[in-house]
């Protein structure tokens, strides 16, 4: 297709808070700062930046990319925000890739914050407006309802138990105990911790979610020639994908995210990827409810539809499993805010390729990791394959 | 990445900060009122429900029918001007037993929320909607349900012309 190799050479993030006391703009400054810092870059060296960053009704400010951009060092310069709501944090890097993999661009700096702790009384109220305002928003639905209606949708067709899925929660919480910016890690936490948290919206439960939070996280892309003045170690963007399905999510198949795989076969087919369960190393899918965790598994093809409980019954989804699932803790261990969440497996994955990932490192030295986010209305995926 | 951190810390706020007046900040309240029109397969749609019917569309080319309707099959992107008087009984897709409001302030009975699948529409093809008059314990995946209706002079052509699904007695 006649497009140029991309590099991801830096990064950096914030710690993932319940609140924090450092705006948007503040957040966002830090882990750009961190991610050239890393590099040893500085923004003279940046052609042009990449905002990714989710509702503007969680911070109460319009047109939110304006405002956060001169922490995301973005003015005199080329400067866009995507947004495909929770599938944001992996679609900014996809808008750095093609920045870069066109030739318009050599070097890119990308950047996502989050600050949901603004609105009051709580960031779940902000997403109401995601139900059409004339057939659903007069019945005073609430934001559980659509992954608890999804959540038992899927566990009843597939006969997953709910212990089963618990696990995901556990292994991630635990995962996170290592990660120094996590906000929920919990070495010790257990099945039976999960299973008797509060009831939200069954069958969803308190330790079923990932909660709401702030931070920033910011990557530093660059053109091979450039990468390769950079480092001796640039981790690739080797595929990407993106997939959007329909609208009317109750006419939809709610046990099978069927727009996952086809943002999956798209990144697949790019990286020259046959056989994904043999050919990715580790694994980030989108985990902002336990169950999440397992669909995306499934749409990413990396598990039988109803089978990806058992990759975390066999260990295989362990750190030190056959094809460790989110070793940073994902977003139910290391915190959700959207957008930079979604970016934070991004800067995982370049990590744990690189031997830099700590207490987290992923064993067997890896080469290839998949990442992925999923969002707007429980319709859009999108997927990065990364590997050195 | 580790000593990166360590440079930039962070400060968390939690909420006692806020209530003992430790730091300062601002609060203020935004206020959007809308009127949304309803748009030609909706307004149908309603126009439906204030009937006592719950209309779906067709695509003739592909032979779905979908609820609520729309103008445009989704699928070849023809238009979708059929419109199709659906039965007013169906079955649990999902649902959900919710213990929380819509600003997470806890409540003791659940509001029972549901995707209906909607008889004579395609298969999976469903609304959301509240299932009431049944023990939450009782409502399972697959229940069969009918609409309960407000009385024909009550209804204003809204959803909530539809008061809940209720179990449905077959005969």
């Amino acid at each position: 297709m006649g497009m140029r190799k991309v590099a991801v050479v830096g990064a950096g993030m914030t710690r993932f808070v319940r609140r924090a006391q450092e705006t948007g703009k503040e957040l966002s400054w830090q882990a750009a700062r961190m991610a050239l810092e890393s590099c040893d870059m500085t923004l003279d060296d940046i052609q042009a930046v990449c905002m990714g960053t989710a509702p503007d009704a969680f911070d109460g400010v319009h047109m939110k990319a304006e405002y956060l951009s001169d922490g995301a060092g973005a003015w005199r310069k080329p400067y866009m925000r995507s947004y495909v709501g929770g599938g944001t944090g992996v679609f900014v890097p996809i808008q750095g890739w093609y920045h870069i993999a066109s030739g318009l661009f050599d070097v890119v700096l990308v950047v996502a914050e989050e600050k949901m702790s603004s609105y009051y009384p709580h960031a779940q109220a902000a997403f109401l407006t995601i139900f059409d305002h004339t057939t659903e928003r007069p019945l005073k639905p609430n934001l559980l309802w659509i992954f608890a209606l999804e959540m038992n949708r899927y566990m009843t067709t597939y006969g997953v138990a709910k212990g089963d899925i618990a696990r995901v929660s556990v292994l991630h919480k635990r995962n996170a105990a290592d990660h120094p910016c996590a906000l929920l890690g919990d070495p010790h936490i257990t099945v039976e911790d999960v299973l008797n948290s509060e009831t939200l919206a069954w069958p969803v439960q308190r330790y079923d979610v990932s909660p709401v939070s702030d931070g920033a996280v910011a990557i530093v892309m660059a053109a091979e020639h450039v990468a390769a003045r950079i480092t001796d170690r640039p981790v690739w963007i080797e595929g990407v994908g993106w997939s959007l399905d329909t609208a009317h999510w109750t006419n939809r198949d709610l046990a099978y995210p069927r727009y996952v795989e086809h943002a999956a076969r798209m990144a697949y087919e790019m990286a020259g990827i046959k056989e994904p369960r043999k050919e990715i190393h580790i694994v980030e899918p989108y985990d902002p409810f336990d169950y999440k965790a397992l669909h995306h598994l499934e749409g990413l093809l990396l598990a039988e539809r109803g089978q990806a409980a058992q990759l975390y019954i066999d260990g295989v989804a362990a750190r030190d499993g056959k094809m460790p699932v989110c070793p940073s803790g994902g977003l139910l261990g290391v915190g959700n805010p959207i957008a930079a969440a979604g970016l934070m497996k991004i800067a995982e994955l370049f990590w744990q390729l690189r031997g830099e990932a700590g207490a987290r490192q992923v064993p067997g030295q890896p080469t290839r990791g998949l990442a992925q986010a999923w969002g707007d209305l429980m319709q859009v995926g999108t997927v990065v394959i990364m590997g050195r | 990445m580790t000593v990166n951190i360590k440079k930039y810390p962070g400060t968390p706020l939690s909420e006692k900060d806020f209530a003992e007046g430790k730091i300062l900040f601002n609060y203020d309240e935004l206020r959007g009122d809308y009127a949304w029109d309803t748009g030609i397969a909706i307004g149908r749609y309603l126009a439906g429900l204030k009937e006592g019917v719950i209309l779906g569309a067709r695509c003739k080319a592909c032979r779905k029918t979908v609820v609520p309707p729309r103008i445009v099959c989704e699928w070849c992107f023809r238009p979708m001007d059929q419109y199709v008087p659906l039965r007013d009984t169906g079955q649990v897709n999902t649902f959900s037993l919710c213990y929380v409001t819509w600003d997470v302030r806890r409540i003791e009975e659940p509001e029972i929320s549901a995707v209906i699948e909607i008889d004579g529409a395609s298969p999976l093809h469903g609304i959301m909607h509240r299932l009431g008059a049944v023990d939450p314990q009782q409502v399972h995946i697959g229940m069969r349900v009918q609409a309960v209706w407000k009385p024909p002079e009550e209804r204003e052509g809204a959803i909530t012309d539809i008061l809940y699904f209720k179990p449905l007695e077959e005969v």
